[in-house]
């Protein structure tokens, strides 16, 4: 059962690699990710059982992760097929192939009990998407794309290395070995305590390298700046998610032994620095894609920093996992339209998109508010609930840096989205043949309703969802 | 066996340095490959013969002895470029380090308590040491190629530790991981192509443009 649910996007991959013609093979897209958004949907709403070993599982994270990425990939999907449309002399084999291959790998982190089978899945993410970062094929993308790659490849080598001592533990503390997730926290406490400690600093640091935590986030304002707005809006929805629930499994492991404590208050500083890096980087970005890049840091940190926290705020961290990769998939999306309507991602030539693209504009300045947690928007009420945990669990301290950086940031971001927003037009600008028409304008505008909805009214089944999750985290249930 | 096992793990540490101290990619690649090939039989040593076993040993020396080192060497001939140039860290400095890195790994690894079938064996300072290296090359060096090189001499430290648990790995996780690197070599390979098509050179401190001011 679980299996064919891996299988489904490859099959769909290589129906696009088979079919030989450019505008038809886009449309593979957008069915396989109807397909599997329903799978996914009746996966979550009927939990289906265990694969023997135990191996493949459904919990309450994964199906989080889960629901997620095939929100956002679905959306991305009908988008590819109207950005694709202003592309066509680009040939898109590769990107549909691998944008399926990668929802397939995402798949398998989501679904992943074992470790290193989720490892595998987490590489296989990284190395499908890197053809994608290159699409413009120029020498900048692929300086990204090299950046993007060695740096993602050796953290997640890093990972490895940190799961083969976690693996050890089990040895010398003569435990059945084993890198199955449920094991693993039911031992996690007799574990052999030197290996299992420098096995939570490698996976901390191989994890945190693939999120784009500070100070491992260099790759990030490259690798975004330079992928198509889809691509972009992928990797900092849902890779980051996928990093995130890795490390989340990690998270469950380390707060099942005596470590907790200290893994908490290493993500809480790691977070908070995040932050930091985010509030001086975002003011003075001349390029409005790479600004994005440095909210992505932003949030990873945010989400870190609840995870430090624990208890109360996990709650808000999970929610906030949803809401950031909604957010940022509109963010991307539009952000891709307007650049290609200007053909230029530089703040001084993008200026006044709101009459240029007005669809577009108006949804990158609504993303925006929302990112920066204003209200009614849902990024608000999980940001909300971070900060009054942290200001109940007593560490004021840390409430009030927090709002400090959302307060530098929200100034920085607007700094730069104002002006490409409602400034006015340069007059000696291209004419460019792009302008917002529903294919590219009706995907972000539906993430746009959600994160809207999701701001005034979280469904029950959802909150009960992100409970659960919170429950697997050691969280308040 | 224990003797044959930690001269073989000897013979790894000496490849590093030949690593480490060498311009010539060509080198560079076979003493990888050969590092990979030491790799594939050490854990035929170790642990009692299975079926399971063997097919670890045949995948890591078709991968890391034959495939990976081929991929590479095709790169090298198409970028037509022999030698490592003004790299950031000297080859002299590097081989210091190199040395200093090695010695560290030794102390550290005293810290870490072995399993006691694994007592008194070099698999953890080697380990930690080849990983240094990885990351002295690939922080070293300027030559898209060279990082490649480092990336793998980190990617078979990690290996080495690895060989110790080889018995309990599932084979798929070991199969996917050696698939996952094998892929992984092949798009650096081709990325290599476009920028030494894109540069006309393979020099990465070319590659910044996109830097923060």
């Amino acid at each position: 059962m679980l299996w064919a649910f891996v299988i489904l996007p490859l099959l769909g991959a290589a129906l696009a690699w088979g079919i030989p013609d450019n505008r038809k093979r886009t449309f593979v897209l957008p069915l396989f990710a109807v397909l599997h958004l329903v799978f996914s949907l009746y996966l979550v709403a009927e939990t289906p059982p265990a694969s023997p070993h135990g191996w493949f599982l459904l919990d309450a994270l994964g199906k989080l992760n889960l629901l997620c990425n095939a929100v956002l990939f679905t959306v991305c999907a009908f988008y590819a097929v109207g950005y694709l449309n202003y592309r066509r002399k680009r040939n898109n084999r590769t990107l549909c192939t691998a944008l399926l291959i990668c929802l397939s790998a995402m798949t398998l982190v989501a679904i992943s009990q074992h470790l290193g089978m989720l490892w595998i899945a987490l590489e296989a993410t990284t190395l499908t998407m890197a053809p994608l970062i290159y699409f413009n094929r120029n020498a900048r993308s692929i300086e990204a794309t090299w950046k993007y790659l060695l740096i993602c490849s050796v953290g997640i080598a890093i990972a490895l290395l940190g799961l083969f001592f976690l693996a050890y533990s089990t040895i010398v503390a003569k435990q059945e070995i084993s890198l199955l997730l449920s094991a693993l926290v039911r031992d996690a406490a007799r574990l052999h305590a030197g290996w299992r400690h420098a096995a939570f600093i490698f996976l901390l640091v191989g994890f945190g390298s693939k999120m784009g935590l500070a100070p491992l986030h260099t790759w990030k304002p490259d690798a975004y700046g330079e992928a198509p707005g889809l691509v972009g809006a992928l990797l900092a929805g849902g890779l980051v998610n996928c990093a995130l629930l890795s490390l989340l499994r990690v998270y469950q492991v380390a707060a099942a032994s005596t470590e907790g404590p200290l893994f908490r208050e290493v993500l809480l500083g790691m977070g908070l620095l995040s932050m930091a890096f985010a509030a001086v980087f975002m003011a003075r970005q001349s390029d409005f894609k790479r600004m994005l890049a440095y909210s992505s840091v932003e949030h990873v940190g945010i989400i870190a920093v609840a995870l430090g926290l624990g208890r109360g705020a996990l709650f808000g961290a999970l929610l906030h996992m949803v809401n950031n990769a909604l957010t940022k998939g509109v963010l991307f999306l539009s952000c891709g339209n307007i650049h290609r309507a200007y053909n230029s991602k530089s703040t001084q030539v993008v200026r006044g998109a709101l009459r240029r693209t007005p669809w577009s504009g108006a949804l990158f300045l609504a993303a925006f508010l929302a990112i920066t947690g204003s209200p009614p928007f849902a990024p608000f009420v999980s940001e909300f609930s971070i900060v009054s945990s942290a200001f109940l669990q007593g560490s004021p301290w840390t409430g009030g840096i927090f709002l400090l950086f959302l307060a530098i940031i929200f100034i920085g971001m607007a700094l730069t989205v104002i002006p490409v927003v409602l400034g006015e037009i340069p007059e000696d600008i291209a004419k460019t043949p792009y302008r917002d028409t529903i294919h590219t304008v009706l995907p972000p505008l539906v993430l746009m309703a959600a994160i809207l909805v999701l701001g005034l009214w979280l469904p029950d089944p959802l909150q009960e969802l992100i409970r659960q999750a919170a429950g697997l985290l050691g969280g308040e249930r | 066996m224990t003797s044959l096992t930690d001269q073989l793990l000897v013979l790894c540490l000496l490849l590093n340095f030949a690593v480490v101290g060498t311009s010539r990619l060509g080198f560079s690649v076979r003493a990888v490959a050969a590092q990979g090939v030491i790799l594939g039989v050490l854990p035929a040593l170790v642990h009692p013969f299975t079926l399971h076993l063997a097919a670890i040993v045949v995948g890591i020396i078709a991968v890391k002895g034959v495939a990976i080192p081929l991929f590479i060497g095709k790169a090298i001939r198409k970028a037509e470029i022999q030698r490592e140039f003004e790299p950031f860290i000297g080859y002299i400095p590097s081989l210091v380090l190199g040395a200093i890195f090695t010695a560290l790994a030794f102390v550290f690894a005293e810290k870490l308590p072995l399993a006691p079938e694994h007592e008194g064996l070099l698999f953890v300072p080697a380990s930690i040491a080849t990983l240094m290296c990885g990351f002295l090359i690939l922080m070293g060096r300027r030559k898209a190629i060279s990082q490649v090189i480092g990336y793998l001499l980190l990617e078979n430290g990690i290996f080495v530790f690895g060989l110790l648990l080889a018995e309990a790995m599932p084979a798929m996780v070991e199969a996917g991981a050696l698939l996952d690197l094998l892929v992984g070599i092949f798009v650096m390979g081709i990325v290599i192509n476009h920028i030494s098509r894109e540069f006309s050179s393979l020099d990465t401190s070319r590659l910044s443009a996109l830097r923060e001011d």
